[in-house]
């Protein structure tokens, strides 16, 4: 059992908990995440570790309100409890200084990408980023981001904050403007594909990080493979970051449907329970 | 592992037991029949999860002992990786003592009401029975072994066995499945203070996750942990070696001897093309969602699994029937076998087969997948299969499968479970240091000893063997305890 600490909304379907987890916070590295569980009859759902405090033991978990175990994830308040918190899992990302870095960030990607971009800046690159949002309401962690990045471009779809266009215009701009030497998406599945393709144009080395389906989160049960390059790769185990070029988007985010109506059904009967 | 003649006589030796011998002629007992398991109908068990088969009787049971000749050497003991003490457990239940008979049991085995179910006695115990030399059904040993320990569950006092003087060693098994929880009751009982990690939010790995709840029921595994934990085992969930802890912060936490039971975990796929349309599960997955996560109850519990109408599960062992019998029981209208083999191959228990069958399961035996397909959203709507002949005998002793070329054919399905077999998961190997590893991922331990290349690191079961049976990692994990304590003794012989 893992105690919540704080909980605040960063955004109107995005929280933020900092949880009770001394020994992942120990250990945590960017780039890896968690397996949650919410009650007794919940799912193990995969969370990125947005942060760490080793001193105090907690982590930091931004969690975005679509379906069952989210909603009531997004709904304990402190001094409440997680049934179940285990890792860290995944490999961390691999941080070097290379020069300079682009981080594109779109929607509550935006929360694993923090941990990534902050490491790279440490590491001595130049961070460039780019942050992606339907609209003004739903960017976060702009302020956080913006502490250590050399620019932040700010992006939204209805241009109520920041420059109007899709994320891959301002990424453009700078891919035109300067030579970039790594690039890391982390978003929806179809941001990270357009992402992609453009950074691959440009001859950019890219990464992205994957939040698929999972059971187990220690490779037992294969509910998250993808291909990459041909090959079938475990997100939990080999990933949760690979070469964005070599990624199947289009299997993935088939995959990520799997339960669609399943999910619909089970977000719905909550939902009732509420009112 | 030796089994001590003299302490065996010496139980056999009682007075009772001798009076026990003379109350029927060797012939009487061999004339009577072997007992059948009672069992749910098949039109009821597929409903739901409900225990197949549902146990002896007192009656059954009392009789079905005396057909156990109690040998003066007994050969069912060798037949056994744990080494029970067959006979004294099974006159104690002709005796009517059955409390005494689980006792019995539980010397020498910590889980006797899980192996009374999933052991495969028929090549084991029973096969080494003497009744085989007399061309005679052996004694339904497992069934009894069954019924003693059920007994003792249902009067609530579960006996716990002499434990040595308490040591202040702290031990650390790496697991929760069969292999590190034999483990850790065995060094409980030897009076060390041990401690289980295990990975899952769940207890006892492949017992939990993996065995169907038809087959063996949840409950019965839970009791058996909370017998391990009046042994004083102490369990934390949800610590995945490796990388929440590593050996090095066990040992400054004063950890000084170590097991590594973490399993065969790692789902096989076959990398055929389609592979990854929905639908297409790994058997670890279809079962954890089922087993585990209890995706049968959805929506009560959170966890989703597709209810396919047409359901193939690659494969033809255990594996391959929970799941196939687990499709049956998510509403399948078909649900097939597809194997490479033919059925006198099948690695699966007789037993699974059979009750596969009543249940109306279809086999497509000689049968390989070769190509999934699937509708424009991905999911899987057919597979097409090749026929197969059998060829020379290969490294397994079994005739090798040759594909016939122009055999394919389409099959209509919408749920797949790969159920091939499954490699050692590499995550505990890869994060210690001088551990030495096998080519498969296993790791390589002294045959008699169990003890790694790391002296004070022993390790068993399916993450040594590369996926066998429980009672296999049972024996390991049996073994290992007896080791490590030598070890730490310093009455170790070395490798």
């Amino acid at each position: 059992m893992n105690r919540i600490v704080t909980k605040e909304f960063l955004s109107e379907n995005v929280a933020k908990l900092i949880v009770e987890a001394p020994q992942v916070a120990q250990k945590q590295n960017p780039g890896q995440f968690v397996i949650v569980r919410t009650d007794e009859k919940g799912e193990r759902i995969p969370l990125t570790i947005a942060d760490a405090d080793k001193k105090n033991g907690t982590i930091t978990l931004i969690i975005q309100r679509v379906g069952t175990s989210s909603h009531k994830i997004s709904s304990l308040k402190p001094g409440d409890f997680l049934h179940d918190v285990s890792g860290p899992l995944g490999r961390p990302t691999h941080i070097e200084k290379v020069g300079t870095v682009l981080a594109c960030g779109g929607g509550v990607g935006i929360a694993p990408l923090y941990p990534i971009a902050r490491a790279l800046k440490d590491a001595g690159n130049k961070l460039i980023t780019v942050l992606g949002a339907r609209n003004r309401e739903l960017l976060i962690l702009e302020n956080e981001m913006t502490a250590f990045s050399d620019e932040v471009i700010v992006m939204t779809d209805d241009g109520s904050y920041g420059r109007k266009g899709l994320i891959t215009v301002g990424i453009e701009e700078v891919l035109k403007r300067e030579p970039v030497h790594l690039a890391v998406a982390i978003g929806p599945a179809v941001m990270m594909k357009f992402v992609a393709l453009l950074t691959k144009r440009y001859n950019v080395p890219t990464i992205a990080s994957l939040n698929t389906i999972m059971v187990d989160g220690t490779g037992m049960c294969g509910a998250c493979r993808v291909s990459v390059g041909g090959k079938t790769r475990f997100v939990c185990v080999d990933g949760p970051e690979f070469d964005a070029h070599q990624i199947d988007y289009d299997e993935m985010m088939k995959r990520l449907n799997t339960y669609k109506e399943e999910e619909k059904i089970s977000y719905d009967g909550y939902l009732k329970t509420l009112s | 592992m030796p089994v001590d003649p003299q302490e065996l006589n010496n139980d056999r030796s009682q007075e009772w037991r001798s009076e026990l011998r003379s109350r029927l002629s060797a012939k009487e007992r061999s004339g009577l029949p072997r007992v059948k398991m009672p069992e749910r109908a098949p039109m009821e068990r597929i409903l739901g999860f409900m225990e197949v088969n549902t146990g002896l009787s007192e009656e059954m049971a009392v009789q079905e002992s005396r057909r156990c000749l109690d040998c003066s050497t007994p050969s069912c003991i060798s037949g056994c990786p744990v080494n029970i003490n067959i006979p004294g457990f099974i006159k104690r239940i002709e005796k009517k003592d059955f409390l005494a008979a689980a006792r019995k049991l539980k010397e020498t085995n910590a889980l006797p009401a899980v192996c009374g179910r999933v052991c495969p006695q028929e090549t084991q115990c029973e096969a080494t029975c003497v009744y085989q030399k007399m061309k005679k059904p052996p004694v339904a040993i497992g069934y009894l072994e069954r019924f003693a320990s059920d007994c003792e569950r249902l009067t609530g006092t579960i006996s716990i066995p002499k434990i040595e003087k308490k040591k202040s060693t702290r031990i650390a098994a790496i697991g929760s499945g069969p292999a590190s929880l034999t483990f850790a009751g065995q060094m409980a009982k030897f009076g060390y203070q041990v401690t289980v990690f295990e990975a899952l939010h769940e207890l006892a790995g492949v017992l939990s996750y993996g065995i169907p709840e038809f087959r063996l029921p949840k409950s019965i595994v839970r009791s058996e942990i909370s017998y391990l934990e009046a042994l004083g085992v102490t369990f934390e969930r949800n610590v995945i070696v490796g990388k929440t802890l590593t050996i090095d912060d066990m040992k400054k936490q004063g950890f000084q001897g170590f097991f590594i039971g973490s399993g065969a975990g790692l789902p096989k796929f076959m990398h055929i093309p389609g592979e990854n349309s929905i639908g297409v599960y790994s058997s670890n997955e279809y079962l954890t969602r089922v087993n585990l996560m209890k995706a049968y109850q959805f929506p009560q519990y959170d966890t989703p699994i597709v209810r396919g109408k047409r359901v193939a599960v690659i494969g033809g062992g255990n594996t391959a029937m929970d799941s196939v019998r687990t499709a049956v029981r998510l509403g399948a209208d078909k649900a097939m076998i597809v194997y490479r083999r033919s059925e006198q191959e099948m690695p699966a228990r007789i037993e699974e087969v059979h009750h596969a069958k009543e249940e109306g399961v279809e086999f497509l035996t000689l049968t390989n997948p070769t190509e999934y397909f699937a509708d424009e959203s991905g999911r899987v709507r057919q597979m097409k299969v090749q026929k197969m002949g059998l060829g020379a005998a290969d490294d397994s002793g079994r005739k090798r499968p040759v594909p016939i070329p122009g055999s394919e054919y389409l099959i209509d399905v919408d749920t797949v479970v790969v159920g091939v077999g499954t490699d050692p998961n590499p995550l505990i190997p890869r994060t210690i240091k001088g551990l030495e590893v096998t080519k498969w991922g296993t790791i390589v331990v002294n045959e008699e000893t169990m003890q790694t290349a790391l002296p004070e690191i022993f390790a068993g079961g399916d993450i040594v063997r590369g996926g066998a049976t429980v009672i296999l990692a049972m024996g390991d994990g049996k073994k290992a305890a007896e080791s490590l304590d030598a070890y730490l003794l310093g009455k170790f012989p070395g490798r």
